[in-house]
């Protein structure tokens, strides 16, 4: 495209059912 | 929903429910903004528009919001702060904490009830595998005894259970000696050193029992463990005031000194204190941040590297989505521990006696209390749902809200407009770095 440069497309919204393992806890997921 | 900004005449748009950030060309800007577009001819603004229909269509902008019904948060406990130390060797002038005393008298934490505080985090942790317990105060290692104690205790008690503990000590490093920094190092899975920066902002409000600035009780204390750290996590964390309001120049100051893990915070204080920030002083703050991230930029390409807790982003592989929900779980994953056993929502209510929630000496727990924490979420503060960083900030510091608004469903709003320009700053500086694209 001519005028827009994608950085980052996490898709965020496609995985919002698998998410949540409880594991991660005075902004990277370790289970990816 | 969207989000275009302008940062120093670069421009981005951010796409809420995706994540996904894009840099586009002015005229972009100008049309998702509404804005006058006379400047350009008609050929352009078709090209721009059918870019805009492409984004849309591939899901990178305006994207639909997942299907997902609000959840409580669990109940079954993660994280504990634990105060083992209601007293402290400084007299710091904004400390929510008063002296170290939260309203009430100096004491330090048994062994007795530390040890309960780690059988109740163990036993109320359900299934989860990875505890974390932050030894906090007043100052912790005034207590420093109990503190190794509890360590030893939750090690060998945890193993049994099949839990693996993480512990994090903050300190103001007036204890911190050789042997407090070699064992801190050794057990801490992180260390948080509290100072504002400069010599003269830091002595101006982080002052001894007899009036006297600690900078210069504590520096070589904070360097000593420094050098010793080696790649291990650690944080110089300052927190500036209405007299500090260029805090740019703390935070490369404490860099300057050899820290490369920094994080200053902006104070949350009555209005009427004569520290406090107001949002009168948002446009100041704003600057700051901006010309600390173009310093940010400039210094990350050199020996003098560092991180700064806030302009952390990782876009592309951050949290999931549910976890973006839930933020700091006070009240339901995260939990506070008085020296007297008394559990509280989180560090920030401690000493408020209508947020007990039990003891962890025994006793019945105050269900409704932790349900109502457990229900706060972004979808139940109506202006979070409407804002374009609730994914980021997760509704904000729930004790904010409560000591600003009295309700932990309606966010203090100087800190929310600090949150988004943090995001924005943090996401031009991942464009910036990501295209490699730097000064």
């Amino acid at each position: 495209m001519k005028h827009v440069k994608t950085i980052a497309k996490p898709e965020l919204n496609k995985i919002a059912k698998n998410s949540g393992c409880g594991e991660c806890r005075k902004n990277v997921c370790e289970q990816k | 929903m969207i989000h275009a900004f302008n940062f120093k005449n670069e421009y981005f748009v951010y796409d809420v429910e995706s994540g996904s950030l894009h840099e586009i060309d002015k005229i972009i800007y100008d049309i998702l903004r509404g804005g006058d577009l006379s400047a350009y001819d008609e050929a352009e603004i078709a090209e721009a528009k059918q870019e805009i229909v492409q984004l849309k269509s591939q899901g990178l902008l305006d994207a639909e919001a997942p299907e997902y019904k609000p959840q409580e948060k669990r109940l079954d406990v993660k994280a504990m702060c634990l105060h083992v130390c209601h007293d402290c060797n400084l007299r710091c002038g904004y400390c929510f904490a008063k002296e170290g005393t939260y309203s009430g008298a100096r004491e330090m934490m048994s062994f007795e009830t530390a040890k309960k505080a780690m059988d109740f985090l163990i036993d109320n942790s359900a299934d989860r595998k990875i505890l974390e317990v932050d030894f906090f105060g007043g100052e912790p290692l005034m207590n420093f005894d109990v503190l190794k104690r509890t360590v030893e205790y939750a090690k060998k008690r945890g193993g049994e259970k099949g839990k693996i503990f993480k512990f994090t000590t903050t300190t103001n490093g007036v204890l911190l000696n050789k042997e407090t920094s070699d064992y801190l190092n050794a057990e801490m899975d992180n260390v948080v050193l509290s100072l504002d920066g400069r010599k003269e902002v830091n002595d101006a409000v982080r002052k001894t029992a007899n009036g006297k600035g600690s900078f210069d009780l504590i520096i070589d204390n904070f360097k000593y463990f420094r050098s010793i750290r080696g790649d291990k996590s650690y944080f110089v964390r300052g927190t500036f005031t209405a007299k500090n309001l260029d805090f740019s120049k703390d935070v490369l100051f404490m860099n300057d000194l050899g820290f490369d893990q920094i994080s200053i915070e902006p104070v949350v204080l009555p209005e009427e204190h004569p520290l406090a920030i107001h949002e009168s002083d948002l446009p100041i703050i704003f600057a700051e941040y901006e010309k600390l991230a173009e310093e940010y930029i400039k210094r990350r390409q050199t020996d003098k590297w560092f991180s700064f807790f806030h302009f952390v982003l990782h876009l592309d592989d951050g949290p999931c989505y549910k976890k973006r929900l839930v933020g700091c779980g006070a009240g339901s994953e995260y939990l506070a521990v008085a020296p007297n056993g008394d559990i509280y929502p989180c560090h920030q209510f401690v000493g408020e006696n209508k947020y007990v929630i039990g003891n962890v000496n025994g006793g019945a727990l105050n269900d409704d209390l932790r349900h109502a924490f457990a229900r706060s979420s972004i979808f139940t503060k109506p202006e979070c749902m409407n804002c374009w960083a609730k994914y980021h900030c997760s509704g904000g510091c729930n004790a904010n809200a409560v000591h600003a608004n009295g309700d932990m469903n309606k966010p203090y709003r100087t800190a929310c407009e600090m949150m988004k320009k943090r995001l924005e700053c943090s996401m031009y500086i991942f464009a910036k770095e990501k295209a490699g694209d730097v000064f």
